[in-house]
């Protein structure tokens, strides 16, 4: 069973590279889109995927951050995102991955309770991210704040690291989280 | 002219909206150029009907003409009406006759002349062998209504007509056989597809879509062609189950082709089945009666929306619901077994 491994391969020089798997094609795609407008040091690349485990490929580059894209509207995206989760090694949770739930604006259209995926971050001791991104606006804001995650993940910003970052974000969460 | 014919001359022009009018004046044929000249089609709509109708009455419009008129109105508005499709066949062993047209359209009004004292029939040939036939029914003792008449759209080198659905249900038998008999055909059957669109209609019945030719000057590679990749696409974009979008986008090719889809609206699909089980005392497996379901799909634009699925990502059985609809070319079917569908949402 092929296991998405964080330290297996040498990194490349100021690259980082982020995996998006989720099971709307156009969403990723335009949340790649605005991603790489942003200005950024590093070298970005991004990588799709509907689910895990990726085609063997010798050529792709050490990734650096994970980020399971859910679609509230869609059980079948929670379904396949669970089963991909069972793919990747357990040392990547340590600040690689991230969750990213989209479409929680048309609350008529969700057939997933919020409350379901912010278990399932709470499982895996990752961030959850809420944003629609059919809507241009946040999408873009989105894609910013994924780029600065990236970039402390792959180790370019001095000083962070994507532990710290981890332990930054959860030291925010209320109390209430623990009674789910 | 009667009186009934100019109130229904009248009552055609008036539902003509006004930059078809001309057009249809010059298809109907009926008033000469200089006549058309002298009507101005800048006044208000009752003044120009009014000139129209006056010259019609000095021609003497007959019923007729009248009916022609309205032929030439459904043909531009064909989307207004319902359409239902028949299929004819001949029996086993008899020969493929000669079309005559004239034999065709006289044998057709004796019929129903025969059997309804009063009826008005019409006929207009079109392009690709088409007669447009148009039948204002009255009873014995009636004159005919002209203003509920049904269409029918005969494909003369074809077993196929098509009728505009009328409310006037209890002559569509006699209908039926006036058609088998006037075009030399056995027996007729009324097919499961209805639409307002004709094309689509005779596109899916005359099997003229998914006509893919296999050509071997194609240059442009699978891959981008397929996927319909922008060229400037960004290279740092990478897509790791390309291998899989790619046989997806095959299949999708294969299924429905590269041209656009006939328009169905709606499709339905019935199943009746019963279970069968080995242990004991299930449930399903003791019902005395089939269980049946239906499923009926419906949109704006129904294949063109299955199409977009499968690059949506959004399915996996239905693609395979699809690749057994769309080869068999109907709107709806009657399934005696099938492993009921799943739908993911």
């Amino acid at each position: 069973m092929s296991v998405l491994r964080p330290l297996d391969k040498l990194p490349s020089l100021n690259t980082a590279t982020i995996l998006l798997v989720g099971t709307e094609d156009a969403l990723l795609q335009q949340l790649a889109d605005s991603m790489l407008k942003e200005d950024c040091a590093s070298e970005l690349k991004v990588h799709l995927a509907k689910s895990l485990p990726l085609p063997s490929s010798v050529n792709r580059p050490r990734i650096d951050l994970i980020v399971f894209v859910v679609n509230l509207h869609s059980k079948y995206s929670l379904q396949n995102t669970e089963e991909s989760l069972h793919h990747v090694d357990a040392s990547f949770f340590l600040g690689k991955v991230c969750f990213l739930a989209t479409g929680a604006g048309r609350e008529s259209h969700c057939s997933i309770h919020r409350h379901t995926v912010v278990k399932l971050a709470h499982t895996y001791q990752s961030p959850l991210l809420y944003c629609d991104l059919e809507v241009e606006g946040f999408r873009v804001t989105m894609a910013q704040r994924l780029v600065r995650v990236l970039q402390i993940c792959a180790g370019h910003v001095p000083g962070v690291s994507a532990l710290n970052l981890l332990s930054l974000l959860r030291s925010s969460e209320g109390p209430s989280l623990e009674d789910l | 002219m009667d009186e009934t014919v100019a109130e229904f001359i009248k009552r055609t022009i008036l539902k003509i909206p006004l930059n078809e009018l001309t057009t249809i004046l010059k298809a109907w044929d009926f008033l000469s150029e200089n006549q058309l000249q002298t009507v101005n089609f800048r006044q208000r709509k009752e003044s120009v009907v009014q000139h129209l109708i006056h010259l019609c009455e000095e021609k003497r419009a007959s019923l007729n003409d009248a009916a022609l008129l309205d032929i030439i109105y459904t043909q531009f508005h064909q989307h207004q009406k319902v359409w239902d499709v028949f299929q004819m066949s001949k029996g086993p062993g008899e020969d493929v006759d000669l079309f005559d047209m004239k034999q065709f359209k006289n044998s057709f009004k004796k019929i129903l002349q025969r059997a309804l004292k009063n009826v008005t029939v019409s006929f207009r040939e079109t392009e690709e062998n088409a007669v447009w036939i148009r039948i204002a029914w009255g009873t014995q003792y009636t004159k005919p209504n002209q203003y509920k008449p049904t269409y029918v759209v005969y494909y003369s080198q074809t077993p196929y007509a098509f009728k505009s659905s009328s409310t006037l249900r209890r002559n569509t038998p006699l209908l039926g056989q006036a058609l088998t008999i006037a075009s030399k055909h056995h027996q007729i059957v009324k097919m499961d597809l209805r639409s307002r669109y004709l094309d689509s209609l005779k596109a899916i019945v005359f099997k003229q879509y998914n006509q893919t030719f296999e050509t071997h000057n194609s240059t442009t590679p699978l891959q981008e062609r397929s996927l319909g990749l922008d060229i400037n696409m960004d290279s740092r974009i990478i897509h790791e189950n390309i291998v899989e979008k790619e046989r997806v986008q095959r299949i999708t090719q294969e299924t429905f082709g590269d041209y656009p889809q006939p328009q169905l609206e709606f499709a339905q699909y019935k199943l009746e089945t019963k279970f069968k089980s080995d242990l004991n005392g299930s449930i399903l497996a003791e019902r005395e009666e089939p269980l049946r379901c239906l499923i009926k799909f419906s949109s704006p634009h129904l294949l063109e929306a299955l199409k977009s699925l499968a690059p949506a990502a959004l399915f996996s059985r239905i693609q395979k619901l699809l690749c057994y609809s769309a080869s068999h070319s109907q709107g709806t079917q009657d399934l005696s077994s099938y492993v009921p569908l799943y739908t993911r949402c």
